[in-house]
């Protein structure tokens, strides 16, 4: 097994890296052509389950009715590659560096839950990393993830704020909540930059004249017209913004330099996040979605945790497996609450029902905080 | 690797509040001067747990935990759990081998810290299983422990007047921590909730300042919120006889397990503060039937003296029929005996600006049924100091006999 892994974290290097990649044009064809993968809304069909290590091309098509998304994942749902937004209808290609190792495919129709997975094989030859090479891995590993979320962040936030604009405002409530779930699947990469993460997310309490202070903007002053006023007549220049600012922090976070002590310390304030303002209702206090940024916090934790595992695997393999327990036990307290593609709202849960979410996330956080310390070894 | 230790440690689940864990690691030693007696160490081996016949401390944190693990070997695993560290400039222990700040520069410390530099305080950390532990609340066998819950731990009955919060009742772990330094009590409550997280998890807890009751004969009796002194009557640890007659389970008393534990009930009583500070001397003291300057009961002598019931003034008992200590009296309920060791609680104040203040009446005896039961029974039906008291959490624990060394832990009996 110890082999196997090792074996794994090979090719990391020099391709692993930052290989994944999705384009609507054809790409280099990889050595035996694209393998097809038909999407729909009950299965995910992939043409055949074993590949060359190598450079491997996934095509992707969605036959479904609902949007879906296509992930390679390895073991510990560690990213491998993945493209989101598929609509209905569309083709859309996922190129992936894989070493040697065993994998799973996913298509996630409505893009939530665990998706519907199969086993992918790929064999082949690979070298050993160094240890530095394995941290720079996760490292790139990572800002691979924080780029297709933003890439989607960017997208689902133009779509909101048109929304908004248009005074549409039943659309715009239907897509705040998916808008969030990437902003908050990589808040922690946003929040480096100080100055723009208040203008996106802070929240009438940071504001002396509250929420009718000019100075509030961002997702949640928009939250406040829909909800609350119902009345966004004069809520496109905040839309406006919003949209240059979520571009500006893409932008910033793109070209950040990451490491893996931050990897580390982000994973552990996303489930500080959960635990001080999701389970409490505060985030999202006129839509009640919290729980739509409570799974997408977790879910970028467990994305920051994963690329680091082959790290985490060799030098605390105990803890590994500590936070594959904790983060299952988060995620079935979570489970329980979903409804169809996407969440209960939070004043729709019982005091029982977030202690329960509480107890599972205190769990949780305290293997999470052990991270940083192995990693910075 | 310090980290291996810490998963054993949550893993120890119990561990984290319960049987697995060896709880001396929280206890500081004994200190080399002995200046002050309230700062020095409270032995935590021994035939019983302490916390109980010890000289109540001053302070009190309490809680009651959930168990949220349906995994019997990480409830009861004590072999996770992390061997004891070495003894620690100053003589006090902390949680985890790192401690406050030896640990990895990186992680989150082991122990909290806020206990550094401050002497043991008398800290006694007494443990207890509640009937949810055995079977939940459909009666399944949660544990394979369902044979062994013992008769004497029944949930209470209902009393007349109860206004009990499901929210801050019950529990299927307790733990008194108890200390002369309240940051010593939290700092240990604190540390055990966290090694417990995914194990177990605090229900509920609360504090408690000034002891209302001795449970030493060298103790002055002290007085509750209502300013009367509390605990006059109380058993007292130099009683060894009454002690083994109505405190200890003794050996054949049912459960193996318990022999030389306790049964310990919890009642939190609110005091309607504002109404009874403006009741007049004479009402106060006829609804206890002592006098407020000395303790004494109305019908004559000192504080110590017994309370005589046939004693008429003027034409009517001295000491009315339905007053709190002739209802709570011994002779009035077969001579059944319980150790009181409640603490008063301010817990801010209400709604309304008045004191959410009272008691928090802690109880220990051999078996409620006997002791608690009865006695709360006659008071709920007659007591007038009801007109001035609300119960609003209740709880039962059993306390299993004490730890005997570092190789034993708590409710090993049981586990085992």
């Amino acid at each position: 097994m110890r082999h196997h892994r090792i074996a794994a974290l090979a090719a990391a290097a020099a391709t692993l890296a930052a290989v994944a990649a999705c384009t609507e044009e054809p790409a280099e064809e990889s050595a035996d052509g694209p393998i097809e993968v038909v999407a729909s809304d009950d299965a995910c069909e992939v043409a055949v389950s074993e590949a060359q290590a190598g450079t491997v091309t996934f095509q992707v098509k969605n036959e479904g009715a609902k949007v879906t998304e296509f992930y390679v994942y390895a073991e510990g749902n560690r990213v491998m590659g993945e493209v989101e937004n598929i609509t209905p209808g569309l083709t859309r290609e996922l190129i992936v560096e894989l070493p040697a190792d065993e994998y799973e495919t996913a298509c996630k129709p409505g893009m939530t839950g665990d998706g519907i997975r199969s086993a992918f094989t790929v064999t082949g030859e690979a070298a050993n990393l160094t240890e530095d090479e394995a941290l720079q891995s996760a490292v790139d590993s990572y800002k691979e993830y924080v780029h297709n979320q933003s890439t989607a962040l960017v997208e689902q936030t133009g779509l909101f704020t048109d929304a908004v604009i248009a005074g549409d405002i039943e659309t715009a409530k239907a897509l705040f909540p998916v808008a969030r779930t990437y902003w908050e699947r990589i808040e922690p990469v946003a929040e480096i930059f100080g100055d723009l993460d208040p203008k996106v997310d802070a929240r009438e309490d940071d504001y002396p004249a509250g929420p009718t202070d000019p100075a509030f903007t961002g997702f949640h002053k928009l939250e406040y017209d829909l909800w609350i006023t119902g009345d966004v007549s004069a809520s496109a220049p905040i839309a406006e913004q919003l949209m240059t600012d979520v571009q500006e922090v893409v932008a910033r976070a793109e070209a950040e330099e990451l490491s893996p002590l931050q990897l580390a310390n982000g994973a552990k304030e996303l489930l500080d996040e959960i635990a001080t303002s999701k389970i409490t209702g505060e985030e999202d206090r006129y839509s009640h979605t919290d729980l739509w940024d409570f799974a997408a916090n977790l879910e970028g934790s467990e994305a920051a945790i994963a690329s680091m595992r082959p790290v985490l695997e060799e030098r605390d393999p105990e803890l590994v497996a500590a936070l594959d327990e904790r983060f299952a036990a988060a995620w079935a307290a979570l489970e329980v609450h979903r409804v169809d593609d996407g969440w209960k709202l939070h004043n729709e849960l019982s005091e029982d029902e977030l202690q329960a979410l509480s107890n599972a996330i205190n769990a949780l956080g305290e293997e999470v905080s052990k991270v940083a310390a192995v990693v910075a070894e | 690797m310090k980290r291996r230790h810490a998963i054993g440690l949550g893993a120890a689940g119990i561990a984290g509040a319960g049987a697995g864990f060896a709880a001396s690691r929280l206890l500081p030693e004994p200190s080399a001067q002995a200046a002050d007696p309230a700062a020095e160490a409270i032995e935590f081996y021994g035939e019983h747990q302490a916390g109980i016949v010890t000289p109540a401390q001053d302070r009190l944190h309490f809680a009651a935990f959930d168990v949220i693990t349906s995994d019997r070997d990480e409830l009861i695993d004590p072999h996770t759990a992390a061997p004891p560290p070495p003894p620690r400039r100053g003589g006090a222990h902390f949680a985890g081998p790192g401690g406050a700040s030896g640990g990895d520069y990186y992680a989150p410390p082991d122990d909290t810290g806020e206990a550094q530099g401050l002497p043991p305080s008398g800290l006694t950390l007494t443990f207890g299983v509640g009937p949810g532990l055995f079977t939940d609340a459909d009666g399944a066998d949660r544990f394979g422990l369902a044979a062994k819950r013992p008769e004497a731990l029944a949930d209470l009955p209902g009393f007349p007047l109860d206004d009990l919060d499901p929210a801050i009742s019950g529990g299927d772990l307790c733990i008194q921590a108890c200390a002369n330094d309240p940051q010593i009590a939290v700092h240990a409550v604190r540390n055990l909730a966290r090694i417990g997280f995914g194990t177990v998890a605090i229900r509920w807890s609360q504090l408690g300042f000034g002891r209302t009751s001795s449970t030493s004969l060298a103790q002055a009796t002290p007085r509750n919120l209502m300013g009367f002194k509390d605990g006059t009557a109380n058993l007292k640890a130099e009683d060894e006889d009454l002690l083994a007659e109505h405190l200890w389970a003794p050996e054949g008393d049912g459960a193996a397990w318990m022999t030389g534990g306790s049964y310990m009930v919890t009642r939190r009583i609110r005091m309607m503060i504002e109404t009874w500070d403006r009741t007049s001397l004479a009402e106060q003291e006829a609804i206890i039937g002592r006098d407020k300057a000395e303790g004494a009961p109305l019908s004559g002598g000192g504080e110590f003296d017994e309370p005589d019931f046939d004693a008429v003034h003027d034409g009517a008992p001295a000491i009315a029929v339905n007053a709190h200590i002739k209802l709570a009296h011994p002779t009035s309920h077969g001579g059944a005996r319980m150790l009181r060791r409640g603490y008063s609680f301010v817990d801010g104040s209400d709604e309304l600006g008045r004191l959410d203040a009272g008691l928090f009446f802690i109880a220990y005896q051999r078996d409620p049924a006997t002791g608690f039961v009865p006695v709360q029974q006659a008071l709920a039906q007659n007591d007038v100091l009801n007109e001035y008291i609300k119960h609003t959490s209740s709880a039962v624990f059993a306390c299993p006999p004490g730890v005997a060394d570092a190789d034993d832990w708590w409710g090993r009996a049981l586990f085992e």
